[in-house]
Order: C-alpha cells, then structure tokens, then sequence
C-alpha cells in the first residue's frame, strides 16, 4: 500500500478514528506543540489557554444539542453555573458565609458537576421535546433569567452578587493543582490537566457524534419529522442530546473558574451564553474540531484586542478617551458573528477544509 | 385596594411597553418567520436620540424624530445586513440579529457615558387621583399612547393597501410575489415598524428613571409576552405584553407576603416562570397557530 495513502483495503481502516495519514500526522503534532508548550511560554499565556481548553469542553458540549441535533439553546450559560455551583459547593470548605463539603479529588467533583447539569438537562428537555427552532432559544434564554435569579438570592450557595465564592478546589492524587511545587508551576500543572481533559472529552465527542447515536442527531436536526417515519425516537434522542450537552456544560462550569479561583453570579449572564453561541457559529457548527477552534478563538480575542492601541493609536487603552478595547472587543463579537455566517458560514473549521481542499491537490487544485 | 389598582395600573402602563416591543417582534417574525433579537438595541437606541434631541426640539418633536430616525435605522440594518441572508435556516439569521444587537448597543452606549440621561418628558413621577388612588401620570399616558398605536397598527393592517400586502406577505410569500406585490419592501417596511415601535418603547421606559446602559435589558421581557401570546398573533402580543406587566407588578406587590421563600425581586423574572408554564399547557402560545407538519 506504499504511497497509496487513501486506498482503504478494509472498512474498519476507513471507519478509523483517524482514518487519513495527514489526519494522524496533524493530530500527533498538535498534541506534541500542546504538551511541549508549558516549558515554550509564560504562565500568564498558559492560563489563558488552559481557559480556553476548558472553554472548548463548553463548546462542544452546545454544539451537540445545537450543532448536531438542531435544537438551539441560549441556555447554556445555565448549566455552566449548575456544574460550576456543584463542583464549587463540594470541594470547597466550610466557611460559614458558603456552604461546602471539602470533597477537594477533581475527579469526584468534575463527575458530580456534569452529572448534576446533565440531571437539570433531563428536566428542561421535556419542554425542548414540545418546542422547535425559536420558541426553544426563547424558552432557554428564560432559563438563563430564572437562573440568575436563584443563585443572586441563593448567598449561602453563591456568596452573592459582588462578592462571590471560591471555586472549586483542583486535587488529584494529593497534588494540589492550583498551587506551584518543586516541579511545576501552578499555571503548568492546570494546562496539562485541563488539555488531558479536553482530549479525552473531545476524542469522547467524536466518537459519540459518528455513531448511531450521532446519525440519529443529525436526522433529528434535519428534519426531526422524516427523522421520526424512519424511526428516530424523537423524545429519546432529543432528551440525550440535551443531558449530554449539560454534561459537558457542567464539567466545563466547574473548571472554567479554578483558574482564578474566584467566581460571582454575575458571571452567568445572556452574556455567557451569547459567547458559547459565538464559538460554536465561528468555529463551524456541527464540527468537534471547529467548536475547539472556535472556543479558543474567542478566548485569545481579548488578548488581542488588548494589543491593539500599541498598532492603532486611535483606540485607547483605558477606559477613558474615545474608542476604549473593551467597546472594539463587545462590537468584534457582534462583526465576527456576522461575518462568518455571511461569508464562511461554516466557520474557522470550513476556511481549514478550504485550504487543505487546496493544497491536497496541488497543484492541481483549480 | 388602593395598593392593588395602584400595582394593576402600574403593571399595565409597564405591560403596554412590552405591547410596543413584543408588536414590533412580532410584525418581523409574520414577514421574515425571524425573531429579532435586535430590538433591545433599538430601544435603547430611540432613548438615547430622544435625551439629545428632547432639549432642541421639545420632547414630543423629538419622541417624533426619534421614531423616524431608528425606523429608518433599522430599515437600513435589514436591508443591510438580513437582506443577503434570505432564505438561510431562521436560527442563523436569529443569531444574526444578536450580532446586530451587541453592535448597535455597543456604539449607543458610547453616546450614554457613565451617567444617567434623561429623556426630558413632561411627567416626571408626578402622580394623580385615579379611581381614588395616586398613580404616577405616565403609566395613564403609557397605556393611552400603546392604546392609539395598536388601534392604528391595526387599521393600517385592515384597510390600507400597504397593510393588505403585509398580510398576504405574511400568509403565503412565494404566492404574494406572484401577485406583484414587493416582498422586499414589505420586508424592510416591517423592519421599520419595528424600529419605530421599539424607540417609542425606549422613550417610555426612560421617563421616570433616564436611560442608562443597562435600559436594554427590558426589551427582552418582550419576549415572554410574544411567547405567551403566540408568535404570529398581534392581538397575542398586546394580550401577552399586558399580562407580562401585570404578572410582573402584582408580583413585586403581593410576592413578599405570599412567597417569601422565592426570593426578593422575584417580580422581576416572574414573567419567565409563567411563560415555561404556559408553553407546557399550550406549546404555541395562547393565540398561535398550530402548525400542521408534513413531510
């Protein structure tokens, strides 16, 4: 089979994971660049990239109730505070002002917070079953108000609007993460741990969306009436794809505030969820890669935004003269958005497939 | 029963705002089968314009201007922006509008600072002796204004020929077209409506307090009414926005004795409670159509 890389001899290697060599090749390298980059960058950049990992995990997670199976969600800042609240309230300790459980193993409390958000999925998607397309997104954009209600009055689960809670506590086998030791950085140790957690949830993703389950999804999404003649069971798929996305949503809420430790109500907004939709739209809906990529796309923006008055000197950057970074940073949401469903609307994920279209064929690619 | 009509006539002059949005989302939604979520920024757009404009030009010239001013804005911004997105999947032009929201709402609040501004209407908190109980002026101007409007919308839609054109639009748009009738123009037309709609809603909201940077937000309480009501029902959405209010109101009234337990404020996202409710008896709303599928 030497030099004949896309001839498939069985259908197990055409059913692979990885089924192309430039699809292992790019993947092992990636991981390599991702593993080697603790000892290449500073640990500020880490942080970022380890939100942004974690992000990725939240991403995911809408794009399979929205991407796969079609049915739109603005709640999804909902279940990130569901599994943030769980995995906070049971590693954190007992202080009299919040409550806690001092249960500090991540493994433990990053199980519990996405099964606790998969748990209030179940209960939402009743309602999701009678509904389609904009009724839906309006139902769970409720779902965010209700939310940020409960947990502004909820103070001994939240702390309060303002104040805020400790996040939850990262413990594995004894370490504490979310501290420097004799080997690594704070910094290093969450980057490692959070990029081992979005592989094994993205690698879980892909495997779940190629599979019966996956098509079932994509019927649903589709059309879910013909899905429903040929025997999709519409209640119980649509009921999955909701647990699994709050599943996915509750594990990143509980990470997503380790790496500040620290986290307020207020950060649960319409907001939130418009960032999420922001990244699924952007990277390419309906794609595990294109979520990632979207994920850290949104979470590296501020970061350059914020290099902008060194190139353009009309924007300032304070909060004070003229055009400020954070209005250029709030309307790039807006314009990105925008712009890729226009142009690319298949997101970062389908200018990548364009360019790999192109070179795949030079120099033949006309 | 003082506190009970004071709390009732504040939820409907409250509720006659949301009358105003929910219209003009539903006026998009039976054109383009899209809900806008721009119309929180064209509110708060029209608020603005009218505390600039209220200290040159009187404030009803400028609640005027004003009017005129975001529905063109917003004709522009169809015409635009949804234009080239005719006939794509409904969520992504949704999500359009949400892009269009953050966008517009971003460069308003640039012209809102920091500081509270104030629109410079005539009432104030002033109050007056209705029914024997002392109810601020502007919810009985509230109520009376959206009570016009709703009345003209309608007629507009009833007997003039514009408004015909919307309907049969509305009904069927491959079939409207074949009758000659401008599908765009009825497309940019209720754009505009809805922008007007939407700064008169503005400007109400502002009396009273002034507009501040978070004055959007009420916009979305619009979107329970026009749930409630159904999505393509007019007569729903003014229904829907009233009851929204009223819920709202009786709640920061009467909720503090009867439920404690649900927290302060409660009123607030009262509304969205009773719409989860509603949509689990009635998934299309209390005056929506029923959709009949096939394949």
């Amino acid at each position: 089979m030497k030099g004949r890389p896309e001839l498939y001899t069985s259908y197990g290697q055409d059913m692979a994971f990885l089924n192309t060599r430039p699809k292992r090749a790019w993947s092992g390298g990636l991981v390599v660049v991702a593993l080697l980059m603790p000892f290449l960058i500073t640990d500020d950049l880490l942080q970022l990239l380890a939100t942004g990992f974690v992000a990725a995990i939240g991403a995911i997670g809408l794009n399979i109730v929205t991407g796969f199976a079609g049915q739109v969600s603005l709640g999804h800042a909902f279940f990130l505070a569901i599994g943030a609240y769980t995995g906070a309230a049971l590693s954190g300790s007992e202080t009299g002002r919040v409550i806690g459980f001092g249960i500090t193993s991540l493994p433990i409390w990053l199980l519990a917070s996405g099964l606790v958000a998969a748990l209030f999925g179940v209960l939402v998607a009743p309602v999701a079953v009678r509904l389609r397309g904009l009724y839906l997104a309006i139902v769970t954009l409720g779902l965010v108000f209700l939310g940020e209600h409960v947990f502004r009055e909820w103070t001994s689960l939240t702390g309060g609007p303002g104040v805020g809670r400790p996040a939850a506590i990262p413990e594995l086998f004894g370490v504490r993460l979310d501290r420097d030791n004799a080997m690594f950085t704070a910094a290093q140790q969450l980057y490692l741990v959070m990029f081992v957690l979005l592989v094994i949830f993205g690698v879980l993703a892909r495997n779940l969306v190629r599979s019966r389950v996956g098509r079932a999804f994509a019927a649903v999404r589709d059309r879910d009436l013909a899905a429903s003649v040929i025997g999709v069971d519409l209640t119980k798929y649509k009921v999955l794809a909701f647990a699994v996305s709050s599943f996915y949503a509750g594990v990143a809420g509980a990470l997503l505030f380790v790496m500040n430790g620290f986290f307020d109500p207020g950060s649960f907004s319409l907001l939130l969820s418009v960032q999420y939709i922001a990244m699924v739209l952007i990277g390419g809906a309906g794609t595990i890669s294109g979520a990632i990529m979207g994920a850290l796309f949104i979470t590296l923006l501020p970061r350059i935004t914020r290099e902008l008055p060194a190139v353009l000197p009309f924007i300032s950057g304070d909060a004070t003269g003229g055009i400020t970074v954070f209005q250029v940073e709030a309307v790039l949401y807006g314009v990105l958005i925008i712009v890729f469903l226009i142009v690319e609307p298949r997101g970062l994920f389908g200018i990548w497939v364009r360019v790999r279209n192109y070179w795949r064929t030079w120099p033949f690619s006309y | 029963m003082d506190e009970f009509l004071q709390s009732l006539i504040r939820g409907l002059g409250t509720g006659s705002i949301y009358s105003l949005l929910a219209l003009g989302f539903v006026i998009i939604y039976k054109s383009t089968q899209v809900i806008s979520f721009a119309q929180p920024a064209f509110m708060l757009a029209g608020a603005v314009l009218v505390s600039y404009l209220s200290p040159a030009v009187s404030f009803l010239g400028a609640v005027l201007v004003a009017a005129v001013v975001i529905a063109v804005l917003a004709l522009g911004v169809e015409r635009t922006v949804l234009r080239p997105m005719v006939g794509k999947p409904v969520f992504v032009v949704a999500i359009i509008t949400i892009g269009v929201d953050v966008v517009v709402r971003v460069v308003t609040n640039a012209f809102i600072g920091l500081d509270v501004r104030q629109v410079g209407d005539p009432w104030g908190l002033n109050t007056v002796s209705f029914l024997g109980a002392e109810v601020q002026q502007r919810y009985l101007v509230m109520i009376g204004t959206t009570a016009v409007v709703t009345v003209a919308l309608f007629a507009f839609f009833r007997y003039s020929r514009i408004g015909l054109a919307m309907r049969a639009v509305a009904y069927d748009q491959e079939v409207a077209l074949a009758q000659g009738i401008s599908v765009g123009s009825v497309f940019a037309l209720s754009w505009a409506l809805a922008g007007g709609l939407a700064a008169l809603a503005g400007v109400f909201v502002a009396t009273g307090a002034g507009v501040d940077q978070q004055l959007w937000i009420v916009a979305l309480k619009a979107l329970p009414a026009i749930i409630l009501g159904g999505l393509e029902s007019l007569g729903g959405a003014v229904v829907g926005g009233l009851a929204v209010g009223v819920v709202e109101s009786l709640f920061g009234t009467y909720q503090s004795d009867f439920a404690p337990w649900l927290g302060p404020n409660f009123g607030l996202v009262a509304p969205y409670a009773l719409m989860l409710l509603v949509l689990l008896v009635r998934p299309y709303g209390l005056f929506g159509k029923r959709e009949v599928e096939r394949l």
